[in-house]
């Protein structure tokens, strides 16, 4: 009898899903603002990414406000995980040579393809939060293959706090200087496709980028010190 | 092409299942990581690289270590 009655809920949701989405048209415009934004995007902001130029510029504020959440998540982290008293210090078995050396070896190829990625976010696809994610990830290969390295706590929430910093700075002077909203644009837009372009995108990006960089970094180094 | 993304789909929906339907833990673990590989593949085939250079990097590789983590500190076997 419950199985049926289950079926029976479960068979009026998906048919209220179907017909919602019936009434949908997809790959149809709804508004008028992507339109300006594909049409004007480039010349209003120097940015060749749309995308970034979205997210950065005129969103911004969201954008701080997405950082700060991920911020909040690493703090709640750190606090639901925060050890008392000493901590046990454990042998740690050493990893292979192999895998010792491949990972020391990758480990800066990688960090350097993060920052390409946040650095060269307004002329390529992705930006400072895939960069972060990709950084990140190169310091999950040190903890798992070279074991025993740690990253400082310290310096992690002093380059987190620092690059948040900057971020409020730039947008505060940008409200006082160049217009009437926070993280307006104040400096010059550049030559479209040139690295140093699109006014303070690239700054906004590349503090955005060690900010994730370091807030996922950090989380992932106390949830490796949680397991050992 | 169509027949590659119809594939890549196919693909999804069974390790979508079968990250459900799995016991062992750790399996269910790499096939929900291989539904995220395949959605930043169907991603950028939709002409959106930024979105999946982010699910490759987030869903496939740090979600699932967070996940593998979480796993050798609890049972790896449901009950």
């Amino acid at each position: 009898m419950k199985r049926i009655i289950s079926f029976v809920l479960l068979a009026i949701v998906a048919l209220g899903i179907i017909l919602s989405l019936l009434y949908i048209p997809f790959g149809m415009p709804k508004t008028k603002v992507g339109e300006h934004y594909i049409e004007k995007g480039k010349q209003e902001t120097g940015a060749a990414n749309i995308v970034t130029a979205v997210v950065v510029n005129y969103r911004g504020f969201d954008t701080l406000g997405e950082v700060t959440v991920l911020f909040i998540s690493a703090i709640g982290l750190s606090a639901v995980l925060a050890t008392r008293g000493k901590k046990i210090a454990k042998k740690i078995e050493p990893a292979s040579a192999i895998l010792y050396t491949g990972c020391r070896f990758l480990f800066p190829l990688i960090l350097l393809f993060g920052a390409y990625i946040f650095i060269h976010g307004h002329l390529t696809p992705g930006g400072g939060f895939q960069g972060g994610a990709i950084i990140a990830s190169a310091f999950l290969l040190i903890y798992l293959g070279c074991r025993g390295r740690r990253i400082s706590e310290k310096r992690t929430k002093a380059v987190e706090s620092l690059s948040g910093l900057v971020i409020v700075v730039v947008g505060l002077i940008g409200l006082a200087v160049g217009g009437r909203y926070f993280l307006s644009n104040f400096l010059p837009k550049g030559i479209l496709f040139s690295l140093f372009s699109a006014g303070i995108i690239p700054i906004i990006y590349i503090a955005i980028g060690i900010k994730v960089g370091s807030e996922l970094a950090f989380i992932i180094d106390r949830l490796m010190e949680e397991s050992e | 092409m169509i027949f590659v993304v119809s594939f890549l789909v196919g693909l999804m929906l069974i390790s979508a299942i079968a990250a459900s339907i799995f016991k062992d833990l750790m399996n269910a673990v790499i096939a929900s990581c291989l539904v995220s590989l395949i959605a930043a593949i169907l991603f950028y085939f939709l002409q959106a690289p930024d979105v999946a250079m982010a699910e490759a990097a987030i869903g496939a590789a740090l979600v699932t270590a967070v996940f593998v983590i979480a796993i050798r500190r609890t049972n790896r076997h449901e009950e």
